[in-house]
């Protein structure tokens, strides 16, 4: 345990104000990675010939970012505004750069997914759809590893400290646990036989997540604290028993259809958490005077001041 | 047109707390609560979206005579010149004036909160109550009086403050008059006497708004090594699109291997 540190502060006030995100944002990072995620396995699929796999990861990449649209345009002050993001394109701003990633990615997501349901698509544009659903899912591709990663980048660019502190390894977290997460979904949905690229890809993510999380704890200082306690705590701990006990029973039991099913569900209720917990560490982080001034106490003393 | 801001010299402060309250009428700020905080006269908290100056009181036991003494600061946005907010906003809403302050356009923003988390001193925040309220849902600070300084005006705050704590003017002269301030206190024994937000050097490039205090800054509830976040945006950048290669990598490389 690091003994507390002393630190003085304005009736033990917040310096920072917390960002006034609702859940909405923590489910939009997890369903972000969940889509970016599935548009890559979904193009895989069709390139390799795996209908199950690629259908089940084209609709879930639809719904997913389908999902995560709304939580955006939920959380905005004034919703009905929602389209002044698209009056500029800032690279300052990573808000501003996603809203641009998801407005070529939604697309192409939808085109992909529209292939798999010919059905509810009208009837002139179907041969449309079918032809153009592959170029649409390898564009969707491309774009889905930017969807997984810039959210990483999006609470990163804060003053939250926990989050900012943690800058170099969140991309890697993000990512890992967004392979994990989309992966699971295939192992949930397609039928073994073709779903051994989304364990290899579900184990792959897990892994990196996990050890992008650790050496977070690391690097991130005093900041890493909230990724401990309270609610973020019990968050991250759940995240990390469940994304293990996923890549185990997906190495171990894989190939049986429940074993599948249950690891692909336990790996996206960890990728849940692991969004959930870091958002509301970052938040409790922001709260708390101590994780302003101490560190920046530190750095002070280090330069000499 | 020269760069215009505040400096607030809080050794001459008496907590009047008359800027607060010109601020509030001139900006037709909305009302956010009467409280009682138990925080000897400050009542009002902090900053925020509905209080754009913030009179802080801290009563401390003296050094010098044994007795306590008293400490109140006006605080404001700093209008920094490498400004968080305004990097992040995602619409454009906030913006550099003419003045060199930084500005929400309430008919542009849409309210993504992304300026709140981004500001290093806890300053901007989205009001709340909805479309009931002026300007609720929107993201809310300060904005050293753009409508007044358009008319030659000088700020509501500084017009009111009755001891010249807050002053307002050209940046250039105010850090002079900062420094010839810091430097007569110092030869008058006031040792702990230091200027917060001055020095174009530090992590937000120098705030349009600085202070003279006559303790550390977090005493205050300043934080006392502010950096502008987006520092270190370009390196983020790159690991994000690090991480992204290895995902896209780590994917289709799981397609490569033995059917099934």
């Amino acid at each position: 345990m690091v003994p507390e540190a002393e630190f003085t502060s304005y009736y033990g006030r917040p310096i920072l104000k917390a960002s006034p995100w609702q859940d909405d944002i923590p489910a939009y990072l997890f369903l972000g990675g969940l889509a970016g995620g599935s548009a890559l396995l979904g193009a895989g699929a069709d390139l390799s010939r795996r209908p199950a796999l690629r259908r089940a990861s084209r609709l879930g990449a639809l719904g997913a970012i389908g999902l995560s649209f709304a939580a955006l345009v939920h959380d905005l002050g004034r919703p009905s505004r929602f389209v002044n993001m698209l009056r500029v394109a800032k690279p300052t701003s990573p808000m501003s750069v996603g809203t641009w990633i998801l407005t070529a990615f939604g697309p192409c997501v939808g085109i992909a997914a529209a292939a798999e349901v010919p059905r509810l698509v009208p009837r002139p544009l179907r041969g449309l759809v079918r032809r153009a659903a592959r170029p649409a899912g390898l564009a969707a591709a491309a774009l889905g590893p930017a969807v997984a990663s810039y959210t990483a980048v999006l609470i990163a660019d804060t003053s939250t400290p926990t989050w900012h502190e943690s800058y170099r390894e969140l991309p890697f977290v993000f990512v890992g646990s967004a392979a994990a997460a989309s992966g699971g979904f295939g192992m949930l949905l397609a039928p073994v036989a073709e779903a051994g690229p989304a364990r290899r890809s579900a184990v792959g993510g897990a892994l990196l997540e996990l050890a992008a999380s650790q050496r977070m704890e690391t690097s991130a200082g005093l900041a890493a604290e909230p990724l401990h306690t309270g609610r973020a705590g019990a968050l991250l701990r759940a995240s990390q028993a469940l994304t293990l006990a996923g890549a185990v029973g997906t190495l171990l039991g894989g190939r049986s259809r429940p074993l599948a099913a249950a690891s692909g569900a336990a790996l996206l209720a960890g990728s849940a958490c692991t969004r959930f917990g870091i958002f509301h560490a970052g938040q409790e982080s922001a709260r708390d005077p101590k994780y302003t001034v101490v560190p920046q106490r530190e750095r002070m003393a280090e330069r000499g001041d | 047109m020269a760069r215009m801001g505040f400096f607030t010299d809080t050794s001459v402060c008496i907590g009047c707390k008359a800027c607060e309250v010109a601020c509030k009428e001139w900006n037709g700020v909305p009302d956010d609560g009467f409280d009682l905080l138990g925080s000897s006269y400050d009542n009002t908290g902090g900053l925020g979206a509905s209080t754009w100056r913030h009179v802080a009181f801290i009563e401390q036991p003296a050094k010098a005579n044994g007795d306590f003494r008293w400490l109140m600061e006006s605080d404001v946005c700093k209008h920094c010149t490498h400004a968080a907010c305004l990097d992040v906003c995602p619409t454009g809403s906030l913006f550099r004036t003419e003045f060199g302050s930084v500005v929400v356009q309430d008919d542009i923003c849409n309210g993504c909160g992304y300026c709140v988390p981004a500001c290093p001193f806890g300053v901007i925040d989205r009001r709340s109550g909805g479309t009931a309220v002026k300007n609720g849902g929107l993201a809310q600070k300060c904005t050293l009086c753009y409508d007044r300084l358009g008319a030659g005006m000088t700020p509501a705050c500084a017009q009111t403050c009755p001891t010249e704590s807050i002053q307002f003017g050209d940046i250039d002269e105010l850090r002079a008059r900062a420094d010839a301030r810091l430097r007569e206190l110092h030869e008058s024994g006031v040792a702990e006497a230091q200027l917060y937000g001055h020095d174009p050097d530090d992590g937000i490039g120098g705030a349009g708004a600085m202070f003279l205090l006559l303790d550390e800054p977090e005493t205050y509830g300043l934080p006392p090594d502010p950096v502008v976040t987006t520092r270190d945006l370009p390196d983020m950048w790159k690991r994000a699109a690090l991480a992204a290669v290895a995902m896209a990598a780590g994917v289709l490389g799981a397609f490569a291997g033995r059917r099934g």
